[in-house]
């Protein structure tokens, strides 16, 4: 019986009696999955063009990240060091197309899986090499980012909201917003889609997949880097970040590998889910269950919706 | 004339292939590193090797080596990595190798079977298992110069000396949900029950390392009267942070020895001032001994390190100590086997007679640099003993003096810990200590 107050009662009554607490895990849940949206984008981008989950993506968080800070630490000032690494993730896009995935057109996409595992050790290889395994601190204010934070006072209580997270919110809906006009309203967005479905049809019809590519892993870099500059900034740019990036999967099973919107909306659902669960109801479980809960909420509508939230329905042809 | 040249060449290749043939195991003093230089823990693992291998490299190149040996320091690359770390011991084991230093509780927790049947002991210098302290079912494990059970008795100890008493408190556990993190929750839930204290714990998942909002919405949650850290690697910084930013007063935030490094608070900065952690070994360059590791490794290029700053800091030093104690236990050995050319078995009884008093750690040059260790047949841990430093926005300073552990509580845990690990096991290697 008390088991059944602890889970049905009495998390709700801490959320009554506390309110100012509740807005606070709500805000955390809300910059955490926004945040999530964005690392989730730079996987549907790669996957919509490729039809390959790229494993290479957390390890491009932290190779942008450490690219920006490298540079700067090498007396390179800041803004300039941030259109340097713009610059580095686009000769990054252009390799991996030319060195990489220009000789695996129409290969299957296990093989594809498979070359961005490679890609992501080779990178890990690649950054410790040139920046060192140490953690460093992201160029926050160097960037102009704002620091510190504002108090309300809502129900008598308080509620702080970080400047940091404010921008990250604001920038991330800024990225995935234009993200989402460029690849659906505009013509490299409909080639995108042309590409995703038929890599023979979209050739036959005068689409060059190789600039495709390169433009979707630019895209993705571009999405790396504003993922590294912002959790590098809420944490710090270390080799760990790219296991954050990992969190990403269970948003990409509940918004659908394909969708951008299932992309945000999916982020959303696991940033305010995993949030009040850990909070709430965690205790219960001992706590840390922040880690597998994600993939319980995805799982769950695995089973009613195979293809996600917003995927494109599968239909198999006999 | 073909034969004189060929003669000839065969002769000099010869010769040359003498000159640089390695010396083998038995003219060398081998010393394993296993390190992780890369992964995730490499912040933490790259200072630690880089002082290590550099205090060695000073011997060698002050002293020509031990007793006339050369020390050989052969790294092998985990990236903290369990199952890595033992194909590293398992493919470095068969060169003389005199003891090693896993850095890794998980690691430790793997070489801990193996050490007896290999007869090459392992040191876990303040980390690994708790219960290897006791000799008498350890004979191949020492941990000095502490337990991770001494050393969060001291910082209860500490706790218990400020604003009027543990008692009624509420203490904050946020720990790295592994086998290092979980070690000292049994000492803490047992002296919560004596020193009438309560506990909130904190797991924080290795996924979760830099995204701990959630944890740190629960401590604001809970409001812990202190909050003790057992964290390592991109973990450290990103609590702190997250500490700060929820307004937790950082002077009653307490890291232990793996929370308190440069490379945790550098990135932190002026963020993570007033925040306290643990530590076993000095800061700083003033040690002469340190100074010779300047200019015999570091300025001749012999060290690792990207530049002349990091020697002194807080892990490079930890490393540091590590070899030094290593060094003596290889004096030790050699003294009472009276060889050179010692063996695993040599060094392990060349470790359990460790005795380093105040005096000798100031003639090996490290005046003040950490408390005495000595080890015993029954105590493998040694003193204890750790101090507390506290960050000021740009580095450590120390506030405290050598605060030892409640070894009237710990011991007696201890004991009890290593007779259940070795209850199932009847083949456990003992040793009778009179």
């Amino acid at each position: 019986m008390d088991l059944l107050y602890q889970i049905f009662i009495a998390p709700f009554i801490d959320m009554v009696s506390t309110p100012d607490f509740l807005l606070q895990v709500l805000w955390e849940g809300f910059v955490t999955g926004t945040l999530y949206s964005l690392i989730a984008l730079g996987f549907v981008l790669i996957f919509k063009a490729s039809g390959v989950f790229n494993f290479a993506q957390g390890i491009m968080v932290v190779f942008s990240a450490l690219t920006l800070v490298g540079l700067y630490q090498a007396g390179v000032p800041a803004y300039l060091a941030l259109i340097l690494t713009i610059g580095v993730m686009a000769l990054l896009a252009i390799s991996v197309e030319r060195l990489v995935l220009r000789h695996m057109v129409n290969q299957s996409e296990l093989i594809l899986f498979m070359v961005t595992i490679g890609l992501s050790y080779f990178l890990i290889g690649l950054g410790q090499f040139i920046f060192g395994g140490e953690t460093k601190s992201m160029i926050t204010e160097q960037l102009g980012l704002p620091t510190g934070s504002t108090e309300f006072e809502p129900f008598g209580g308080i509620l702080i909201l970080q400047h940091i997270d404010i921008a990250a919110v604001v920038i991330a809906g800024i990225l995935v917003a234009g993200l989402a006009f460029f690849f659906s309203k505009t013509r490299i967005g409909r080639a995108l889609r042309a590409v995703a479905d038929d890599h023979q049809a979209a050739l036959s019809v005068g689409i060059s997949l190789n600039q495709i590519w390169a433009i979707v892993w630019f895209a993705a870099g571009i999405v790396a880097l504003a993922t590294g500059i912002m959790w590098g900034a809420r944490s710090d740019v270390s080799f760990a970040l790219q296991i954050v990036a990992l969190k990403a999967l269970p948003v990409l099973i509940l918004g659908g590998f394909t969708s951008i919107p299932g992309a945000i909306v999916g982020g959303l659902i696991i940033g305010f889910g995993e949030k009040l669960f850990e909070v709430y109801w965690g205790g219960l479980l001992g706590g840390g269950v922040e880690g597998w809960f994600a993939y319980v909420i995805a799982l769950i509508f695995l089973m009613f919706r195979p293809q996600g939230l917003f995927g494109d329905k599968i239909i198999e042809r006999v | 004339m073909f034969m004189k040249l060929a003669t000839g060449t065969v002769a000099l290749a010869l010769a040359a292939t003498l000159q640089m043939a390695p010396l083998s195991a038995a003219e060398t003093l081998n010393v394993p590193s296993l390190t992780y230089r890369t992964g995730p823990f490499a912040g933490a693992g790259i200072p630690i090797a880089n002082g290590f291998s550099d205090y060695l490299t000073m011997l060698n190149e002050r002293d020509g080596g031990i007793g006339g040996l050369k020390i050989v320091n052969p790294e092998c690359e985990t990236g903290y990595n369990s199952q890595k770390g033992v194909e590293c011991y398992e493919a470095t084991k068969g060169d003389g190798a005199l003891v090693y230093n896993p850095y890794s509780t998980g690691i430790t927790l793997q070489l801990i079977p193996k050490a007896p049947v290999d007869k090459i002991p392992v040191l876990s210098m303040g980390y690994g298992l708790s219960a290897t302290a006791v000799g008498e079912k350890f004979p191949w494990g020492f941990n000095y110069p502490a337990t991770y059970w001494s050393q969060m008795s001291s910082i209860l100890k500490y706790i218990d000396s400020k604003d009027g008493g543990i008692k009624g408190k509420k203490i904050g556990f946020i720990y790295l949900d592994v086998g290092y993190g979980k070690e000292p929750i049994p000492l803490l839930d047992a002296l919560s029950k004596s020193m009438g204290f309560t506990v909130a714990k904190f797991p924080v998942g290795v996924k979760e390392m830099q995204s701990q909002s959630s944890h740190w919405l629960k401590v604001r949650k809970e409001k812990p009267d202190w909050m003790i850290m057992w964290g390592f690697g991109a973990m450290n910084a990103t609590a702190i942070k997250e500490a700060a930013k929820i307004k937790y007063p950082l002077d009653h935030f307490i890291g232990n020895w793996w929370a308190g490094a440069n490379a945790d608070l550098d990135p932190v900065g002026e963020v993570g001032k007033g925040y306290i952690a643990a530590n076993m070994s000095g800061n700083g360059t003033d040690f002469p001994a340190i100074q010779d590791v300047l200019k015999f490794v570091v300025d001749k290029g012999l060290s690792q390190v990207k530049d002349r700053s990091e020697v002194g800091k807080v892990l490079y030093n930890r490393g540091v100590l590590n070899a030094v104690v290593v060094a003596e236990g290889i004096r030790l050995a050699q003294k009472i086997s009276g060889k050179a050319a010692i063996t695993g078995s040599d060094m392990r009884d060349g470790l359990e007679a460790m005795d380093i008093s105040a005096a000798r750690w100031k003639e090996l040059g490290f005046e003040g640099f950490t408390a005495p260790i000595k080890s015993t047949c029954k105590d493998h841990a040694g003193g204890g003993s750790i101090f507390l430093q506290q960050w000021n926005g740009s580095s450590w300073e120390r506030i405290s003096d050598l605060i030892p552990p409640m070894t009237d509580i710990v011991r007696p845990m201890l004991l009890a810990a290593a007779d259940k690990y070795v209850a199932d096991k009847p083949d456990w290697q003992t040793q009778a200590c009179e």
